[in-house]
């Protein structure tokens, strides 16, 4: 298998006032295609920053960070943008939906950044609608929507435009327990699918669903485990 | 492909918050019909301006006696009176590209028909004057040369004069006495109403120039001559040469005044075209002032607009919007509202120039330069104002939009 991410000596460094903070002070990470990784660590940990640089909404301060193969750490903003529109799928806690779009058209605005006419559009937002179960409320809004059902058609846009990997920001924070079951269990079939999936929480039951967690602490790597054979978890305190 | 999603997601953007649409419209509404309205309104004075001049007369030279200098002691004008039919006549035979040439004399006489009586101004003319004049008979003919030439006693009059006179019956054909000797009414001249100065030009008789000069009024001059030029562009050349033929006529040596005066109305014309434009360019810009008011209004809410949706943005940006995608889609939004506003105003301008017209009494112009001047006015205001607000847009980070709550 391929690497899908190959992060090297990554730092990200920010000035308080007089002083020079490392939210990441030296990550080195890969993750190949296919796999389906947790990525855990308490608040303050440098969790979120690694996940904006892996989701290239931010560049490392120092180190290098490929994404299939592709140098990105270096690339200006507008060129981040079309990585995000066709190699990343996002989702997030609280869904980031419009709230004036139908499903479908939340679903297909990656596509439109992208540049793809009406039908082309039409086919693709439905296919991932389907995929997600939600082909019959194509015309609802969010706001018609239950929290369960809003995630389901934020994954739908996540994953519309088949990307390289999937970023999840604590996807079932928001979720009662029967919809974060669903939710785990979409994302189950997404990774048997053959998908790359990056899930983000802090909640150990719901890392479990992945094959590997890694735990980030003080802005390192601190544990990196396969855990889908095992029973190994792990619990950040 | 994408310019015309995003001008649907503006489109969709300004009808979702339809009463801030409009309210962000109506400055460029008020802007661009003030503009439009005020101008008409200049255009109309100078249109009124420029009509009672033409009325005058056209390409219009008017050459008037000089005024008298006597061991230092000046006349007015008029005080000489040098001109003569023969100093027309050598105009109109030496001169090229004149048209018309028309002296004429003048005086004010008791004129009466049966018991009626009237006073008015006894004009003697050449057959020339009404076409300078641009005269159209009501009834009757106007005298001819040959008129001229055996000094006949015949008249046309004006329809003042006709009233006062004859009332309701036809006068052509019947006698009228001016001074002591009759005339025969051989025409009635059609109303030409007020003059600029509101004076009536109805209340004329006109009568053969020799005969006014021997029979009625006893003199040899003429009072004055006007010389209509064929061509506008050889005003000057013509006024020139007129002035040279007459000093040589009137033998004035070298250095010496002259002894007549040429007034060109076509100067006093652009004089009064000059005003009265600026007249209207202080009315436009005085709206077009509004019109910027009514851009800083789009800019204050486009820019609450991108505060508002920030985390609209953030979402955009996370799933790849590029900084000119999101720049474009709020621009197209403030400049639809432009172009909205510029439309609805267009037709409440044209709407408030013809109430001015109609209720104020006011003669008002509407112009295409202004309406196109208004509308490209506005349309840029709304570029330009966009895009301040469509650049803070843009260049948000979508990490901390996403986070904006």
């Amino acid at each position: 298998m391929s690497n899908v991410v190959t992060i090297t000596g990554v730092k990200k460094l920010y000035k308080m006032g007089s002083e020079i903070v490392a939210a990441l002070n030296g990550v080195d990470l890969k993750i190949d295609s296919g796999e389906f990784v947790a990525l855990m660590g308490p608040s303050g940990s440098g969790k979120s920053t690694l996940m904006n640089i892996l989701g290239c909404l931010d560049r490392p301060t120092e180190g290098s960070y490929k994404l299939l193969d592709k140098e990105v750490s270096r690339l200006s903003d507008d060129e981040l943008a079309g990585i995000r529109n066709k190699t990343i799928g996002f989702c997030y806690q609280n869904f980031n939906l419009l709230s004036k779009l139908t499903s479908l058209e939340n679903v297909e605005l990656p596509a439109i950044y992208a540049g793809f006419n009406k039908t082309e559009r039409r086919k693709m937002a439905m296919a991932a609608l389907e995929k997600v179960s939600l082909a019959d409320r194509a015309e609802h809004l969010p706001s018609e929507l239950s929290g369960g059902q809003r995630q389901r058609v934020a994954i739908a846009r996540a994953i519309a435009m088949k990307p390289a990997i999937i970023l999840a920001d604590e996807p079932t924070g928001n979720l009662d327990t029967k919809s974060t079951v669903e939710i785990l269990q979409i994302f189950r079939d997404l990774h048997a699918g053959g998908s790359t999936i990056i899930l983000v929480t802090h909640e150990p039951d719901v890392a479990q669903s992945a094959d590997r967690q890694i735990l980030v602490k003080d802005g390192k790597i601190t544990k990196d485990i396969i855990t889908a054979s095992t029973d190994e978890r792990i619990d950040i305190i | 492909m994408l310019f015309t999603e995003l001008l649907k997601m503006a489109g969709l953007s300004l009808v979702a918050n339809k009463l801030r649409t409009i309210l962000t419209m109506l400055g460029i509404i008020i802007g661009v019909s003030a503009v439009i309205a005020l101008v008409s309104v200049g255009m109309g004075v100078r249109k009124n301006v420029t009509d009672s001049i033409s009325r005058l007369g056209s390409n219009l030279l008017m050459v008037m006696s000089g005024s008298s200098n006597r061991g230092g002691v000046r006349g007015g004008a008029g005080s000489v009176q040098t001109l003569t039919y023969d100093d027309a006549k050598a105009i109109k035979s030496k001169i090229k590209d004149v048209a018309y040439v028309s002296p004429t004399a003048q005086g004010s006489y008791q004129v009466v028909y049966g018991h009626e009586n009237w006073s008015t101004t006894v004009t003697g003319v050449i057959p020339e004057y009404a076409a300078i004049q641009s005269l159209t008979m009501q009834s009757g003919i106007f005298f001819s040369e040959h008129d001229v030439d055996v000094r006949s006693r015949v008249a046309v009059i004006g329809t003042t004069v006709a009233t006062n006179l004859f009332g309701s019956v036809n006068p052509v054909g019947k006698k009228i006495r001016v001074g002591n000797a009759p005339y025969t009414v051989i025409g009635l001249i059609a109303s030409k109403g007020q003059s600029s100065v509101g004076q009536d030009q109805d209340d004329v008789v006109l009568i053969p120039l020799t005969t006014a000069q021997e029979r009625l009024m006893g003199i040899t001059y003429v009072r004055s001559i006007n010389v209509q030029v064929a061509d506008a562009d050889k005003m000057d050349e013509v006024q020139a040469n007129i002035e040279k033929l007459l000093r040589q006529r009137h033998r004035i040596r070298a250095g010496a005044d002259d002894d007549f005066n040429v007034r060109n109305l076509t100067s006093l014309m652009e004089t009064m075209n000059e005003t009265t434009t600026m007249i209207t360019l202080l009315l436009g810009s005085i709206a077009g002032i509004s019109l910027i008011v009514g851009g800083i209004g789009i800019m204050n809410i486009m820019m609450v607009s991108v505060t508002e949706r920030t985390r609209e943005i953030g979402i955009r940006k996370a799933i790849g919007a590029t900084y000119n995608s999101i720049m474009m889609q709020f621009l197209i939004e403030s400049t639809m509202i432009s172009i909205l506003g510029g439309i609805i105003g267009i037709f409440l301008g044209i709407g408030l120039a013809q109430a001015i017209s109609k209720f104020g009494n006011f003669t008002t112009v509407i112009s295409g330069e202004s309406i196109i001047a208004s509308f490209g006015f506005s349309l840029f205001v709304g570029v330009f104002f966009g895009m301040l607000p469509a650049r803070k847009a843009a260049k948000l980070d979508p990490i901390d939009a996403l986070r904006y709550e």
